[in-house]
């Protein structure tokens, strides 16, 4: 059980270059999911490979339950890791595969096999301890990752795209398992993925990184209702938010000649500026009928539907203003369709204010 | 057999798609050509060896008939003549001389090209350029030299500098070919070895070699064919005491020049090991040579 502590954490490639982590500050509650999540090249990964000790921490401290482990080898900082391809040992067979860092622990014979039997009875492994990881499934063989991991009962897991080396269905699956495992066992956990989703669903904390900055580091909740900046707005959330750069009215912003007004608190940190970027989440919008009052519905014309069933998803161009593309959440079954035109209203209390330049939330 | 299978696939393509026919038609009689130039090349290859192994169970005087023979009684009297010519002494040597220089060269080998793969420095290729760069002087420019120094140090007729300089020889194509193996490796197969706490020769001994394995043994055998043929180094520097059977039938040359069938059966015995061990390992050798090639 450890609480992980980066502070001020860097890694820089090449001496001169923008860093791969630049100073990056957070905090793992003992017993927490947190999931890094970003595009590609965020330093993500990086910043797990930080804290493995695969790279070398350049400037700021990782702390360990307490422990500064930048000079600490990755076998010496009770961590396990479970790699993107899993990084079986091709010739060594499931259970030697699980046994092997007890093993060089110096653990004995009869408690290794122990643990081992224990780890693959709670995977459902049991019936494949003899076989190599070669002629097992892509869902066996990363609960071997996993159960090599578990053995070990180490002080953090670490966890590096865990998940996307596996069809969709088996990844809805073990995403629940692992959540449910780490749950159970109550053991640090720092997952890093790019799949918002994942991140979402799987973590307690969430920490969304971009440009190796953290961007924010916050519960799912708070990271929808409340980002801390376009980007972060931008990410989190499928489909993604309307982000759309308004000009400023007497009393709030205009789109596609109707009026929004803004609270106070955000006309107030707007101040004198004449364009804000304001965002909308596609189920902020009403639909409203197409011969509803021209001053307070926005028109557009719709594009694409995407049916789901349950809901769908309605790609808009505003009739007015051709080049601004929406999405609109609608109810499943919707009648419209490719270039019908639609009426819609959004929500005024949900609205994301931010910042043109910075991208900062403004409120 | 290129030419018998392509016929009905084209025959399909034709029936189904008319508008490809012209291209495919083409590109069929070009495997034809391929294929009549292959048996041409194979067989010119193949031929001289061929004759060479059918005329050392020839009699002599089925050897020389103006009309070349290929029907004969079959003998086996060459290879006791060759044997009772005293070949025993020269096979030991050079099965001396490969074996131990292929294992050193392993030895020294294997963990020169993991160092060179496991973390690239700086002067990586420049470590790499200066192992090839051995083999770019002719051996013809170095054998003075050498031959003044191996007779200073009295160890001239001696099998271990034959030893000695196999090993040499064979150094830095091994560490060449085997360091593309070792990059073959995932790094997260290392990476892993280090969290779970493996030492560095155990995570090559017990998770790299294992993967490896045929790439290595592709390496080794290529250093026992050319530790096998070798003669430069062998004629210049060997005589009674540790000369290989290179040198052994090189002198049977001169001596029994014109006794064709007895030259054929020990050409034959000094081919015969090279060709067995690339029989026998022919699986292992072709997943070596191509391994990494399909991912």
């Amino acid at each position: 059980m450890a609480e992980v502590v980066f502070d001020e954490a860097s890694r820089i490639y090449t001496p001169g270059a923008k860093p791969a982590v630049d100073r990056l500050s957070l905090t793992v509650a003992d017993g927490d999911l947190v999931v890094l999540v970003g595009p590609s090249g965020s330093g993500k990964s990086t910043a797990l490979r930080m804290l493995a000790g695969l790279e070398p921490i350049d400037a700021g401290s990782v702390r360990i339950n307490g422990r500064d482990v930048v000079d600490v080898q990755p076998k010496d900082r009770d961590i396990a890791m479970v790699f993107q391809n899993y990084a079986l040992y091709p010739s060594k067979t499931v259970a030697e595969n699980m046994a092997f860092p007890l093993k060089m622990r110096g653990m004995e014979k009869e408690e290794r096999g122990r643990r081992v039997r224990q780890a693959a009875e709670m995977l459902g492994l049991t019936e494949y301890l003899d076989r190599k990881p070669k002629a097992l499934s892509g869902g066996q063989r990363q609960r071997v990752a996993m159960g090599r991991a578990i053995v070990r009962e180490p002080q953090v897991f670490l966890m590096d795209e865990p998940l996307s080396n596996l069809d969709a269905k088996m990844r809805v699956q073990t995403r629940a398992q692992i959540a449910e495992m780490q749950n159970r066992l109550a053991v640090s956990t720092v997952y890093v993925t790019h799949d918002q989703v994942e991140a979402m669903t799987m973590g307690d904390k969430v920490a969304v990184l971009a440009d190796g900055k953290l961007q924010q580091y916050a519960t799912p909740p708070e990271l929808y209702d409340r980002p801390a900046n376009a980007f972060v707005a931008g990410f989190i959330g499928s489909p993604a938010m309307n982000l759309l750069e308004l000009p400023r009215s007497s009393s709030g912003v205009t789109l596609g000649g109707i009026e929004i007004p803004l609270t106070r608190e955000v006309t107030d940190a707007a101040g004198s500026r004449d364009k804000l970027t304001v965002g909308i989440r596609p189920e902020d919008w009403v639909l409203e009928s197409t011969d509803a009052d021209a001053a307070s519905v926005v028109k557009a014309v719709v594009d694409v539907v995407e049916e789901l069933g349950s809901e769908s998803y309605l790609y808009a161009h505003l009739a007015e203003d051709t080049a601004t593309t929406i999405v609109v959440r609608g109810p499943g079954r919707v009648k419209v369709r490719f270039g019908d035109p639609i009426a819609v209203r959004p929500t005024a209390e949900a609205l994301h204010v931010f910042d043109v330049e910075s991208g900062e939330r403004l409120d | 057999m290129a030419i018998t299978t392509d016929t009905p696939t084209d025959e399909r393509a034709s029936a189904t798609d008319e508008g490809q026919t012209p291209r495919k038609q083409r590109r069929s009689a070009a495997n034809v050509w391929f294929g009549v130039i292959a048996w041409v090349v194979g067989i010119a290859f193949f031929f001289p060896v061929f004759w060479m192994v059918l005329t050392s169970f020839k009699t002599e005087a089925d050897a020389y008939t103006p009309t070349p023979k290929l029907f004969f009684q079959p003998t086996l009297e060459q290879y006791e003549g060759v044997f009772s010519s005293g070949l025993g002494p020269y096979i030991a040597n050079s099965v001396a001389a490969t074996v131990l220089s292929t294992i050193f060269v392993l030895l020294l080998g294997v963990p020169a090209a993991f160092a060179l793969s496991l973390r690239p420095v700086k002067k990586t290729s420049d470590v790499l350029f200066f192992f090839i760069s051995t083999k770019m002087l002719p051996v013809v420019a170095a054998i003075v030299p050498i031959y003044v120094v191996v007779n200073q140090i009295g160890m001239l007729d001696n099998i271990w500098t034959l030893i000695i300089l196999y090993t040499g020889m064979n150094l830095p194509i091994a560490v060449w070919m085997m360091r593309s193996f070792f990059l073959e490796v995932p790094g997260e197969l290392l990476e892993q070895a280090s969290i779970d706490g493996a030492p560095l020769w155990r995570t090559l001994r017990e998770i790299v070699l294992p993967i490896i394995s045929p790439g290595i043994f592709a390496t080794a055998l290529i250093c026992v064919i050319f530790a096998w043929n070798e003669f430069f180094f062998a004629v210049n520097l060997t005589a009674a005491n540790a000369g290989t059977v290179p040198v052994f039938l090189v002198g049977f040359i001169t001596s029994e020049g014109l006794y064709w069938a007895q030259l054929s059966a020990a050409a034959t015995i000094a081919a015969l090991p090279v060709v067995l061990a690339g029989w026998v390992a022919q699986n292992k050798l072709v997943q070596g040579l191509s391994f990494g090639a399909v991912k």
